[in-house]
């Protein structure tokens, strides 16, 4: 069911590294805070079908949910490239503008490698990852040179290349403005290249991305999606990883750049390295979100890479709070949810709330909501974003933790405090 | 860690039986129904799918005012529109079999992406049993390759590549609206009376997919009747500024510019010709003229006086339904179809439909005709009900949806710019209907494989 091949190789790599504080290590090499939250992460994660499916079908309120496969394995793709961006902006406070560039690098690696090999999304997910980090590894080779808002240009101009690249230079390889899509005659040399005329659909050792198995209970209608749970699984690899990451000597290491490069250097350290190593790790995030995107559903486009899906994570991770574990997919989870949900409540869906008003008012009502709604969800995104960055500059994380620190107030514990991450301070960054 | 590797194990394991429950399941949900959303009793849900911000954002209004229009006709409310002059009369005003027609509509954005995280979702969250909408090649195509997957039906909106019913053409996916390659074959003769049979030309086409195969089709097209081509160059679709495009033109030979250009695009480099000085010059003897091979009324709008007296090919022009005269002074009767259909439009909306607007009016009607023609939502019925289907009364006289590649084989408009336009959207006169038999080519030449008809589930 998992990804056997692709992800224990990678956590058993970082199970070596970190072999500091072991003291204060509980279970999985995590502190008893880290696991507490990826605990949560787990939970949240796997029983995201019944979370986000709170409203029965049928119902006024079932417009707003969010638990059918698309937007589920959304939320959690889009929760590793946060994921990966967030150990690139986070720790070191370099801000990438090009990451979506990786993305769609892996995007493209991805569709290849169902066109040429298989269907399975194995070799997809790997080579995809690889690729994006072969490419983060050229791109931040050059960009690093530089730092602060020259990185952040070079890196934007680099996006941006591709992007034109891709759209229509390099039209053969990326199937330009169309995108690169699977088609009947296909190579496909470990599989078939169509079933009954058809092209096959993306599995693992033959278990269906798009199979799902439904559960009605009463009027509630939830979907257990077999692409989601591949990429859950996945996503909670990534999670751990990163967790991992941010808890060794490396991690340290990446926030003494963020902190004070140039002291960093007078002790004869060479920055370089660490941050050229933390660049590429979050370009493999991306390219390994490119990946799971595409074996969802098998299609790459060349907008992936345009530069508003680089702010698109930027945002993200702004919004759910930089520098935090969890802040990243929160932040992924709030904008897709935005993106997917809001954008579709059009006027008659208004009229259908409003119905019991009496009609001036309602029409009011709906006229003040219009701008809102459908087409204006960016306006919507673009206030809370405000909101959030003025008062509460450590994102979503940070709203948590103000209401949790009410209750704690109320009830005077002086609990463990000294083991919660320092998450809210770095993220004024 | 030994403890870890354990858990980490059942983890996998749990995972692996999770895995055999859910492929088990969807043996016993596919014997449920027959392929993907089968409709209820009541209603029938269709996605309209269109880009609502982005540079199509004002095509996309325009689909889905259509989109209300015809369910509202559907339904039996309004006036019918062109159900009254339609040639098939199995819609009675009452849903499509019965069922009353619901929507849900989608953003766009015009991004191949979005498009298909709004038609899954449409799909999988609303069920619906059709997508239909799109005002771009590389989102239709992207869309069709979609529903082609989940099994719904697709009817593409505005889309003017030859690759949506050429190349990258599915059993499940149908375009009414006509292609580049028409548009070559439509002008070209148009031209040659106009302007002559040894004009040089020079083409800025947009860097990508439509703005290649529109070049190649116009090229081909023009070339064959004695034109020769200069230069082509390909200009950035990001570009506003043309400038830089323009000048070399003026020290080319060429006396005709063709621009391969939609939208924004070409408002931006039609201004900046004009601007050049363009259209006043006199090469080899010739007077310098502009071509834009695919008008729309909403571009027009945006060139303002710029695009007088410029010839392009529409799909559908609205002034079909008042008649008009070709320059060598034949007179056209007024269609009595686009008539339906600009009545009330013009009467729910306040102003004349655009071929947008047309096409996508058309593509749901049909597609509810279909279907009750097959008395089935299946979408390899309703597929096999929509091959080879004839069909007179929406607008462009007799039409044939071709069972080869789901293209819709019908009169093309060649269109100039109005001298006098009287109103704001009285941009265009038809100056002459190219029939189809001449834009018809073998259904073959473009390549791609339709495969079979997906029903899902």
């Amino acid at each position: 069911m998992t990804d056997q091949s692709s992800t224990p190789s990678k956590t058993e790599a970082v199970e070596v590294a970190p072999a500091v504080q072991k003291s204060s290590r509980t279970k999985m090499g995590l502190r008893k805070q880290d696991f507490n939250i990826f605990l949560i992460v787990i939970a949240l994660v796997m029983l995201a079908p019944f979370i986000l499916n709170p409203f029965p079908e049928g119902s006024g309120m079932a417009q707003f949910n969010a638990g059918y496969p698309d937007l589920m394995q959304r939320f959690v793709i889009f929760g590793i490239f946060a994921i990966g961006f967030n150990i690139l902006f986070g720790l070191t406070g370099y801000l990438s503008f090009g990451h979506a560039a990786f993305l769609g690098v892996g995007s493209y690696a991805g569709v290849w490698m169902m066109k040429l090999l298989t269907m399975n999304v194995i070799p997809a997910i790997i080579v995809s990852t690889a690729i994006a980090g072969i490419f983060a590894l050229f791109v931040g080779f050059i960009s690093l040179r530089r730092s602060g808002i020259y990185f952040s240009i070079l890196t934007l101009a680099f996006a941006q290349m591709s992007f034109s690249l891709a759209y229509s230079v390099l039209t053969p390889i990326t199937g330009g403005e169309t995108g690169l899509q699977l088609a009947l005659d296909d190579v496909r040399l470990f599989g078939t290249a169509a079933v009954d005329g058809s092209i096959p659909a993306t599995n693992l050792f033959g278990l269906a991305m798009r199979d799902s198995f439904e559960l009605e209970i009463g009027g509630w209608l939830f979907t257990f999606n077999a692409g989601y749970y591949l990429s859950a699984f996945v996503m909670l690899a990534a999670f751990y990883l990163s967790v991992r990451i941010f808890r060794s000597p490396f991690g340290m290491m990446l926030r003494a750049v963020k902190s004070n490069q140039q002291r960093m250097n007078y002790t004869g350290l060479n920055a370089k390295p660490y941050t050229l190593a933390a660049f590429v790790i979050s370009g493999m995030y991306a390219g390994l979100a490119g990946g799971l995107m595409v074996s969802m559903d098998p299609l790459a486009g060349a907008e992936r890479m345009f530069w508003t899906a680089s702010g698109e994570v930027v945002l993200m991770t702004i919004l759910g709070g930089a520098g935090t574990m969890i802040g990243p997919v929160l932040g992924a989870g709030f904008i897709k949810y935005m993106e997917n949900i809001v954008s579709k409540i059009n006027e008659t869906i208004l009229h259908q709330w409003f119905y019991w008003l009496p009609d001036g008012l309602e029409d009011f009502v709906i006229a003040l909501i219009y701008p809102f709604i459908g087409k204006g969800w960016h306006l919507t995104l673009g206030i809370m974003f405000m909101m959030v960055v003025i008062f509460l500059p450590g994102g979503l994380v940070e709203g948590g933790q103000r209401i949790a620190g009410l209750f704690k107030k109320r009830k005077a514990s002086t609990s463990d405090d000294d083991t919660t991450p320092k998450s809210a301070p770095q993220a004024a960054e | 860690m030994s403890k870890f590797d354990l858990s980490r194990r059942g983890v996998l394991k749990t995972g692996a039986v999770a895995g055999a429950g859910l492929a088990l399941p969807t043996v016993f949900t596919s014997g449920a129904s027959a392929f993907t959303n089968e409709p209820g009793p009541g209603s029938v849900t269709l996605g309209f799918n269109v880009p609502q911000s982005g540079p199509y954002a004002d095509e996309g209004a325009d689909e889905l005012r259509a989109y209300y229009l015809a369910v509202e006709h559907l339904n039996g409310e309004g006036d019918g529109g062109m159900l009254n002059t339609f040639s098939s009369k199995v819609l009675d005003g009452t849903g499509i079999l019965g069922r009353k027609v619901e929507y849900v509509t989608g953003d766009t954005q015009t991004k191949s992406d979005a498009a298909r995280a709004s038609a899954r979702s449409m799909i999988e969250k609303d069920g619906a049993i059709m997508i239909t909408g799109g005002s771009s090649s590389g989102v239709a195509v992207a869309v069709q390759a979609l529903c082609q997957e989940a099994g719904v039906i697709f009817m593409a909106g505005l889309t003017h590549s030859n690759d949506t019913t050429g190349k990258d053409k599915k059993a499940n996916g149908f375009r009414h609206f006509f292609n580049s390659y028409m548009s070559g074959a439509a002008l070209a003769p148009v031209l040659a009376n106009a302007y002559g049979t040894d004009r040089k030309a020079y083409h800025l086409t947009a860097d990508y997919n439509w703005g290649y195969t529109t070049e190649e089709a116009v090229r081909n097209s023009t070339e064959a009747m004695g034109w020769s081509t200069v230069e082509a160059v390909k200009t950035p679709l990001a570009a506003t500024d043309f400038s830089s495009y323009i000048a070399p033109v003026l020290n080319s030979d060429a006396d005709v510019l063709v621009l391969n250009h939609y939208g924004g695009n070409m408002v931006n480099s039609l201004t900046n010709a004009v601007q050049f000085g363009l259209r006043d010059r006199m090469v080899n003897d010739k007077n310098f003229e502009i071509i834009v091979p695919l008008y729309s009324r909403l571009m027009a709008k945006g060139a303002g006086a710029n695009v007088k007296g410029i010839f392009g090919s529409t799909n559908w022009h609205w002034s079909l339904a008042q008649g008009f005269t070709t320059p060598d002074g034949t007179a056209v009767a007024p269609d009595a179809a686009s008539a339906a259909f600009v009545k009330s439009f013009g009467e729910k909306y306040g102003f004349p439909p655009s071929q947008a607007a047309h096409t996508c009016y058309v593509q749901t009607i049909l597609y509810a005709d279909a279907v009750t023609r097959a008395n089935s939502f299946n979408p390899c019925d309703v597929a096999a009900a929509m091959e080879g289907f004839e069909f007179d009364g929406m607008g462009n006289g007799k039409t044939t949806y071709r069972a080869e590649d789901h293209q819709c084989f019908k009169d093309v408009l060649v269109v100039r710019g109005k001298e006098n336009p009287t109103s704001e959207f009285d941009l265009l006169e038809v100056v002459e209907v190219t029939p189809a038999e001449q834009v018809t080519y073998d259904a073959s030449i473009f390549g791609g494989d339709l495969g079979t008809c997906n029903p899902g589930a």
